[in-house]
């Protein structure tokens, strides 16, 4: 579920950089304050190891298909939210820069989505809940499942609305949801065995490996809680930011998230085609229009009556000379690779 | 010179699981000296070798290195002067370049910079690995790892040298740059190996070990002579003291006279 | 199995990109760093419907591929590789939104053609950047850069770490994978329980390992601090580089350009 580049406006990428950064900046200080410096190249090598899992899979019977490990619930069950946070984000990285994955603009998005959710609320609000210290393989499955559902539900929610944001796709927030959710919960059940399946041999074979963790498990002090409680402040802190965006939006565009919810509540009003596209056309318009690109007018004049007028903002009217130009800067960017590449062949020469 | 001695007392180590690691460890290396660690897989010979830089703390019984036992207040001070080669060089070579690597443990001595620089060059100049000074440690085979691995440890310039299996996964060739490199090295050196035929090139001395236990410490061509002993520690001659098998001549290092030539 | 290694080499390859000597990966890296954000931030605060003032962007990556003689065939099909995800999303758009946008005499293009079209630009462009960014600077020039630039040490750290072992635990994951597949005859053996022990064992292996590492920092007087601080020069040959390529991305952002290039030749005609 790695968001890309491609569908995300720069308010929303760079609101979800931003908050990234403050919990990197975040559990970089907790890490170093943590001062079990053993955990400096565990941290490195168990991304590495992430990396291998990934790409070792398993057949689903019946299926066809094949699973592989996920990994942020099995980090955090492994270092504790922080460390897995960082190493977490550093996987992403690497899987941004290298394979593209998810591209740097929606790095934000793609650590948030895949690392905060399970390090910062699945880990500390469910697993540990349920497990409580008890290590059996019934509590530790249980938690795993249920954790590892609800982390990969959240992401992708939060795909969606951070796709819907950015108002890219024109494909409706009810129906990318509904995409969305259904896949990532079927991706979370194989993500919650593994990561349970994966604890258990652990603890069968090297219990010791999970003792420090099951210490922090029995008895969470009142700095644990603290701390989990300045996260959570950390993260109001970004939602506010984003909350900041959205209403911004929301204002200069009352109706858009008003049609979305209308739109989730009535699948049935897909028969009538031509509401539909009217309103999904408001909607996009309505979109479009927080891009930058309209300096960010807080336009609070009737974005839909306003709809026909405002198509020609865009490129239409001037059509022809557009496509004409167009081709002619292509063929001019590629005349300038052309002189630049005769250039170096003649000094290699 | 008397902070160069090596030297452990009635040495005990537990594994936290029960397994016993080793069991009653004395002996003595002085200055200069030159030892192999010889025994079966499992025998404790890694054991041991952790215990010489304070990665493990015996369970029972001391080592000093110097004129200290080694205990917490003085690790700093001791791993100063010992210098470890582990057995995978990919566990030691963590950096982004060769010469982040080598430069690992003076920064750490907190040198000045020119003073790291220097020691950087002189180190991989030892080991013949100045050529691979930008490289990054995933891209060398696996001698030029090693040969890292080496410069590493000199760039800390120890006094005392602990190696484990320095000359496994290594090309004949390869091998015999490492034999020659370790035998110009004039630090007191404790070598942990199974390749016996290294041994007997490198070390004066030999301890063997056999279920955590010493069971012989004396001149290596004494030992590897007695096969009794060998073939109670799980080990064998090496092949360079064994008869030839194709033409069924024995090899002149049986013979203690010719020891000190070397073979061909 | 097949992919797992092809990743390895790829890698292996970008870096080896990354090791060439041409005057653009000789940059600091901070300067490619701050100027491929740049570029992919003005790409992406285009509106969804401007591709022609899109095309101007495309003599970044171009100039970049042919100065840093990167191979531009090897980078084309590493995008098209993460494609599907963008065209997944992406072709709802044509059927969402069939507003006729342009009208070419008697075709007419809808708003969902042409905000697909855009975009699968987008995508391109931002895709191309970041894996030419990595191509000529190499992942740890890119992380030295964000050290100097204020991230936080332990994450920095936590990166070349994580790198450092990639090639040595892919490695050991793919070994681990051919022993299996080698013995499951009939995709026997490639169930669940099988890939549990397999992936437990390459866990222990690692947390082992990471012990070892740590035994060898300890050896080597670590105490707790990573020196990873190297020398960069911000000289003019940076500024320059910025400055300019800010400049050319300011002015096709703020002037469409490919319209104004279409008037001129309009009036002309």
């Amino acid at each position: 579920m790695h968001m890309a580049d491609a569908l995300l406006s720069p308010a929303v990428g760079g609101t979800m950089w931003a908050a990234t950064a403050g919990l990197i900046v975040y559990c970089s200080k907790k890490v170093r304050e943590d001062l079990d410096e053993k955990k400096i190249p565990l941290m490195g090598v168990i991304g590495a190891f992430i990396f291998a899992a990934q790409m070792i899979n398993f057949t689903i019977p019946a299926t066809g298909s094949s699973g592989h490990l996920g990994g942020a619930m099995i980090l955090a069950i492994l270092l504790g939210p922080y460390a897995a946070f960082l190493t977490m984000a550093s996987v992403l990285t690497v899987q941004a820069l290298f394979f593209a994955d998810g591209g740097l603009l929606a790095l934000g998005c793609n650590i948030v989505n895949m690392g905060f959710f399970p390090c910062f609320i699945c880990y500390p609000l469910i697993y540990k809940t349920i497990v409580k210290g008890r290590l059996t393989p019934k509590w530790i499955t249980t938690g795993a499942i249920i954790s590892a559902i609800i982390g990969l539900q959240l992401g992708a929610f939060s795909v969606v609305l951070e796709t819907f944001f950015s108002g890219i796709s024109a494909l409706p927030f009810s129906h990318f949801l509904l995409l969305m959710q259904p896949i990532h919960l079927a991706i979370g059940i194989v993500e919650g065995l593994t990561t349970a399946a994966v604890v258990i041999f652990i603890w069968k074979s090297r219990p010791e490996i999970l003792q420090p963790s099951i210490s922090v498990v029995q008895g969470p002090g009142p700095d644990q809680e603290y701390s989990i409680k300045k996260v959570f402040i950390g993260f109001a802190a970004a939602a506010i930011i984003v909350g900041c965006g959205l209403s911004w939006f929301a204002s200069a565009h009352p109706d858009g998230l008003e049609w979305a919810i209308s739109k989730t509540t009535g699948m049935e009003e897909l028969g009538a085609p031509q509401k539909n596209l009217y309103s999904s056309l408001t909607a996009i318009q309505e979109k479009t229009a927080f891009l930058p690109d309209y300096g960010f007018k807080t336009t609070k004049e009737n974005p839909i009556t306003d709809t026909k007028k405002a198509w020609p903002a865009v490129d239409s009217g001037t059509s022809v000379s557009g496509l004409v130009g167009g081709l002619l800067t292509l063929c001019l960017a590629i005349f300038i690779g052309f002189i630049i590449k005769r250039k170096k062949t003649g000094q290699t020469a | 010179m008397s902070h160069h001695i090596v030297q452990a007392d009635n040495l005990n180590y537990t594994y936290p699981d029960g397994t016993i690691g080793i069991n009653n460890i004395s002996f003595k290396i002085t200055h200069g000296e030159s030892v192999a660690l010889v025994g079966a897989n499992g025998a404790g010979k890694s054991t041991l070798l952790l215990h010489l830089n304070g990665c493990l703390i015996s369970t029972q019984g001391e080592i000093s290195i110097g004129d200290y036992p080694l205990n917490k207040k003085n690790i700093k001070a001791v791993r100063r002067s010992v210098g470890m080669v582990f057995q995978n060089p990919d566990d030691q070579l963590f950096m982004p370049t060769v010469f982040d690597d080598v430069a690992f443990g003076p920064i750490n001595l907190g040198l000045p910079e020119n003073q790291v620089e220097q020691r950087v060059t002189h180190a991989l100049e030892t080991v013949g690995a100045t050529h691979l000074i930008n490289r990054p440690p995933y891209k060398l085979s696996g001698g030029e790892k090693r040969a890292v691995a080496i410069a590493t440890i000199l760039a800390c310039s120890p006094d005392i040298l602990v190696m484990d299996e320095p000359s496994s996964n290594l090309d004949p060739l390869s091998r015999r740059r490492l034999i020659k490199l370790l035998k110009s090295f004039e630090h007191t050196k404790i070598i942990a190996t199974h390749d016996l035929d290294m041994a007997l090139d490198v070390c004066q001395r030999t301890i063997v070990l056999h279920k955590g236990k010493i069971t012989a410490d004396g001149p290596t061509i004494s030992i590897f002579n007695d096969e009794e002993l060998l073939a109670r520690s799980g080990l064998e001659k090496p092949l360079g003291m064994q008869e030839c098998p194709i033409c069924k001549k024995n090899n002149p290092k049986n013979q203690i006279l010719f020891y000190n030539k070397k073979p061909r | 199995m097949n992919t797992i290694e092809k990743n390895l080499f790829d890698i292996r390859y970008m870096d080896t990109l990354a090791s060439k000597n041409t005057s653009l990966h000789r940059l600091d890296p901070r300067a490619k760093l701050i100027t491929t954000l740049m570029f992919i931030a003005m790409v992406v605060s285009l509106g969804k419907y401007e591709i022609s003032r899109m095309i101007p962007f495309i003599i970044y990556p171009m100039v970049m591929i042919i100065s840093a003689e990167l191979p531009f065939l090897y980078l084309l099909k590493k995008m098209i590789l993460v494609a599907p995800f963008a065209i997944l999303i992406g072709i709802f758009n044509p059927l969402m939104d069939t507003t006729p946008l342009v009208h070419l005499g008697s075709v007419s293009i809808t708003g969902g053609w042409i905000s697909f079209f855009s975009i699968m630009m987008r995508f391109s462009l931002t895709v191309s950047a970041a894996l030419i960014l990595i191509s000529m600077t190499g992942f740890n020039g890119v992380c030295m850069a964000l050290e100097k630039m204020g991230v936080p040490q332990p994450f920095v750290v936590q990166l070349m770490f994580l790198y450092r072992y990639l090639f040595v635990l892919i490695e050991e994951g793919a070994k681990m994978l051919r022993a299996r597949s080698l013995r499951s005859f009939d995709s026997k053996g490639l169930g669940f329980k099988y890939f549990i022990s397999l992936l437990g064992q390459l866990l222990l292996q690692t947390l082992d390992r990471a012990q070892r590492i740590h035994l060898a920092m300890c050896c080597r007087g670590f105490d707790g601090h990573i020196p990873i601080n190297r020398p960069m020069k911000f000289g003019y040959k940076e500024i320059r580089f910025v400055l300019i390529w800010s400049f050319i991305f300011i002015l096709t952002r703020s002037y469409n350009l490919p319209v104004k290039i279409g008037e001129i030749i309009a009036g002309i005609l």
